[in-house]
């Protein structure tokens, strides 16, 4: 484990272990919690891996009523609570604490009504995101939201780190595609936010909880919107002798008024590796290599990818494939998907970065990164759902070599400080967690957190919920959202505070 | 004690009506009133100025001076303005580059003062009500890309930026899209855009019966022509409009496809197909009078010069029948968007009986209501918005994190807030 810095440990809790087990035993079943140290390493980590930490105890509500009381015991008693869902989060927003309770919601796994006539399907949050599709594609609907773990990760989780995917340009990301949904607060309060009507009376804490990585509250349940599946669906694979033109390709794509269903970018050096992994047919000369999607109906479609042909060639495309069944197209993104297997051949480790910057800053930004690989001697390759300007950088490195590791956490932290610097933004789609927690220094002033930390201190005074996660600790600003701070070591220490 | 200085220098804090043209000013008469407790109305263009509960202000601050383009980038899709900018300014800046604010705000003016006054983004922002296009692009909420505001202390904040991906920290955009001005002053506002379609038409089915027309909304927001607007207004309404393609004079259903031209003729086409129209019982309004036919249907025309009463109710759509038969006494004043969830119902007269009873009707079917415009007697005594205790409770918690002294706008949404 790195340098990486946590809230204090309370070890009048670690000493009441058997006590907080046999109490939290009088709210759900026993069989419920586990507390014995190979119980507890399967929760010790989620999907930023290089992080691991075994919590105190874990417990599985199977109810609404359960999470609540468990919740407000911890509160009463000022014991610390960390809630994950399928724990494939890559910011570590479930990273246990030493002294905490891990809230499992692995049991919240039914979907309780498929609602047609308002388009719309209730779930528990740990169904996954690609269950939701399944229970609704045999009358024709999706649900729109497709992040790459789409098959692991759960709903829920895609609440709590308001997840995106390929086709979050045409279709938003969670927060554009959600109803209602049911949360339990640190002291218990069960309440619903939305519902199945659009919008909400009062403020929207449906859009406030939303993204707020588990710090708010645990959602029970989830309202989300079904879209009807589009008539067809065409993808056009198109290489460029450089990234500068694919660059310009987007963005004339983009002004021209089409707008894609997806549109992703991948450099020389991942569109080889993905094509030597998938054998996916990629222009393997190409410097850049372009995937545009387009849906609707069959006319749409192919005037769309008609208008796209012709921007790329204006763009001076060195090849361009259209799609011209579906299993072909699924071939032009069987690459993509495979971008992180992939890397894994290349390399024994690898962090998966998650910037948003303007779309005519790609070239520029690409740039930077090359340089940038040079300067810390560590490979990368470059995915990007260029579209919508979320780039993701897949940085190569050993983590069994502690310099490899805390070279590569520097490279990332470069990278996202250019993706601010040109205006953009720290992350795009993965949250914050404790991987961009001292990084948020870049994209906010001192007020601007003050402001937040006194949203969370108002849900949630003793800061009991998911501490650690998202705000820097090292800083004034956290004394307000009771985050204890010790030792003087930081994940990224070269940043200046402020 | 040096601020005080400068802002005695900048503005005389005797008048009762600020109207600052620099951000600057803004915190400084913020800073004031947070120090000296004193309440704030804040006011754009005076659209929507009347939605909203009675309450008393000592100063207000107009925004109507703080205005302007920061920065407009087509082609990353976004505009950043000032929060005083008019609506129609935004608009005509778009419209030169083929774009649009795709959720329609809607136009207030006609409704209160029987013209148009699309009113500021600010307001726009701070009120989220979203046009026809709610049910397939989202509400105003989904086009907020950031902001910079002045919190009740006087602190400048911000959240989010302009690209469309971003999920640092909290989602404050949300949280402030809808807030009627009672957690912070919004000073900058950053807008997703997006290219105008090149065609829109709409399929006029000609029928009376609402519950025929919710099943021809709602069979076509589930078909794979992707609809952008779905409306229908009783015969009490159909003859408000006046065009070509449009002789028919009462109940209809309006049901709007756009795209590339060949693709909406196709899908045209195909949806009067799966409605199982006949040929008589249908017309299709081509762009010119489409643009006029959702234009007065955003902007509330039907309501325009009206004396009574409107209320806005959303439900789900599988409710809307059922709440309109309930609600509907011997008029037909009313008429539904949104693709049916969404009901905008005149009453000649209100009363705490009546509003009782759509407060339960609205809740029973898993909906809420917000009273838009109300008789001067019994506005001070209604509920305009609704909600529930617990998140009255929560609400109170978050409009004291931004505004701890309750300056902005105190009582607006509801009492205590």
């Amino acid at each position: 484990m790195s340098s990486l810095q946590m809230p204090k440990i309370d070890i009048s809790i670690l000493s009441k272990k058997d006590k907080i087990v046999s109490d939290i035993g009088r709210i759900i079943n026993p069989k419920n919690i586990l507390s014995h140290p190979d119980e507890l390493r399967p929760f010790e980590t989620d999907g930023l891996t290089a992080y691991r930490q075994m919590p105190l105890v874990v417990v599985m509500p199977e109810t609404v009523e359960e999470v609540s009381n468990i919740l407000k015991y911890c509160n009463d008693n000022k014991v610390k609570v960390v809630p994950r869902g399928a724990g494939t989060g890559l910011s570590g927003g479930s990273l246990p604490l030493e002294d905490c309770v891990l809230m499992a919601m692995g049991k919240f796994n039914k979907i309780i009504e498929i609602d047609y006539k308002n388009r719309c399907v209730v779930t528990q949050p740990c169904v996954t995101n690609l269950a939701i599709t399944h229970a609704v594609q045999d009358k024709g609907f999706y649900y729109a939201p497709d992040p790459s773990s789409q098959i692991a990760c759960s709903i829920g989780g895609n609440v709590a780190e308001n997840s995106g995917g390929v086709h979050s340009l045409k279709y938003g990301a969670t927060t554009n595609n959600l109803l209602g949904i049911e949360v339990v607060l640190m002291d218990g309060t069960i309440t619903k936010f939305g519902g199945k009507a659009m919008d909400s009376e009062g403020y929207d804490f449906l859009g406030l909880m939303t993204g707020s990585e588990g710090l708010l509250g645990v959602i029970t349940e989830v309202t989300v919107k079904i879209l009807k599946s589009p008539e067809i669906v065409k993808a056009a694979l198109i290489g460029f002798p450089t990234i500068e033109d694919a660059g310009n390709c987007v963005a004339e794509i983009i002004a021209e008024g089409c707008i894609p269903a997806g549109m992703e970018i991948m450099d020389k050096a991942l569109t080889k590796a993905t094509n030597d992994y998938s054998k996916a047919g990629y222009p393997t000369d190409a410097e850049a290599m372009m995937i545009v999607e387009f849906d609707g109906t069959q006319h749409e479609v192919e005037t769309y990818i008609e208008k796209a042909k012709q921007i790329a060639e204006k763009n001076n495309s060195s090849s361009l494939k259209v799609s011209k069944s579906n299993e072909e197209r699924l071939k032009f993104w069987a690459g993509r998907k495979a971008a992180f297997p992939a890397c894994g051949v290349l390399a024994p480790d690898y962090m998966c970065m998650d910037g948003s910057i303007p779309r005519g800053k790609l070239a520029e930004v690409l740039r930077e990164i090359t340089r940038l690989s040079k300067k810390y001697d560590l490979p990368v390759a470059n995915a990007f759902h260029a579209g919508d300007g979320n780039l993701h950088p897949l940085i190569m490195f050993d983590a069994n070599d502690k310099n490899s590791l805390k070279k590569c956490e520097d490279f990332g932290a470069d990278i996202l400080k250019y993706c601010v610097k040109v205006g953009g933004a720290l992350t795009g789609e993965h949250g914050v967690g404790i991987e961009k927690r001292e990084l948020m220094c870049e994209a906010f002033n001192d007020k601007d957190i003050q402001q937040q930390l006194t949203i969370k201190v108002a849900l949630d005074p003793n800061s009991l919920l998911n501490p650690g996660k998202v705000y820097p600790i090292l800083r004034k600003c956290a004394e307000e959202g009771r985050v204890h701070v010790h030792g003087g070591k930081t994940k990224f220490p070269d940043i200046p505070r402020f | 004690m040096e601020e005080k200085q400068n802002f005695q220098t900048s503005l005389d804090f005797n008048q009762n009506i600020f109207k600052p043209s620099t951000r600057e000013e803004i915190v400084e008469i913020v800073k004031n009133c947070y120090k000296k407790s004193t309440p704030l109305e804040i006011s754009g263009l005076q659209s929507k100025n009347k939605i909203g509960r009675n309450f008393q202000a000592e100063k207000t601050l107009d925004l109507s001076n703080y205005k302007g383009i920061i920065d407009y980038k087509p082609e990353e899709l976004y505009i950043k303005v000032k929060a005083g900018t008019p609506i129609s300014e935004i608009e005509e800046v778009l419209k030169k580059n083929n774009q649009q604010l795709a959720f329609e705000p809607n136009d207030f003016g006609y409704l209160f003062s029987g013209e148009s006054n699309s009113g500021s983004i600010g307001g726009v922002v701070a009120c989220n009500f979203a046009g026809s296009r709610r049910f397939k692009v989202g509400s105003v909420r989904d086009h907020l890309l950031g902001f910079q505001g002045v919190n009740g202390k006087g602190e400048t904040i911000k959240s989010g930026g302009t690209v469309v991906k971003n999920v640092t920290g909290y989602d404050l955009c949300k949280i402030l899209s809808g807030s009627f001005g009672t957690l912070t002053v919004l000073t900058e506002i950053s807008i997703k855009v997006l290219p105008k379609p090149e065609t829109s038409k709409t399929l006029i089915i000609k029928n009376p019966h609402v519950k025929k027309a919710l099943d021809y909304l709602g069979q076509s927001l589930s078909s794979s022509t992707d609809p952008s607007g779905g409306v229908f207004y009783p015969d009490y309404f159909g003859k408000n409009f006046i065009l070509n393609d449009l002789t028919h004079d009462g109940g209809l259903t309006g049901i709007r496809i756009e795209g590339p031209t060949n693709s909406v003729d196709q899908r045209i086409d195909r949806l009067s197909k799966e409605l199982a129209l006949i040929n008589n019982e249908y017309s299709v309004l081509d762009n010119v009078q489409t643009e006029i036919f959702w234009s007065k249907t955003k902007n509330l025309e039907v309501f325009k010069n009206s004396k009574s009463n409107l209320i806005r109710i959303v439900v789900p759509i599988s409710e809307t029948l059922q709440v309109i038969q309930k609600l509907k006494k011997d008029d037909l004043n009313y008429f539904i968007d949104w693709g049916g969830s969404l009901i905008w119902m005149a009453f000649d007269h209100l009363n705490s009986k009546i509003l009782s009873e759509i407060k339960e009707i609205t809740k029973n079917h898993q909906g809420y209501y917000t009273l838009i415009k109300i008789e001067d007697d019994f506005k001070a005594s209604a509920d305009i918005f609704t909600i529930d205790p617990i998140k009255y409770k929560i609400s109170e918690k978050i409009k004291k994190s931004f505004d701890p002294k309750r300056i902005f706008n105190p009582g607006k949404m509801y009492t205590g807030i």
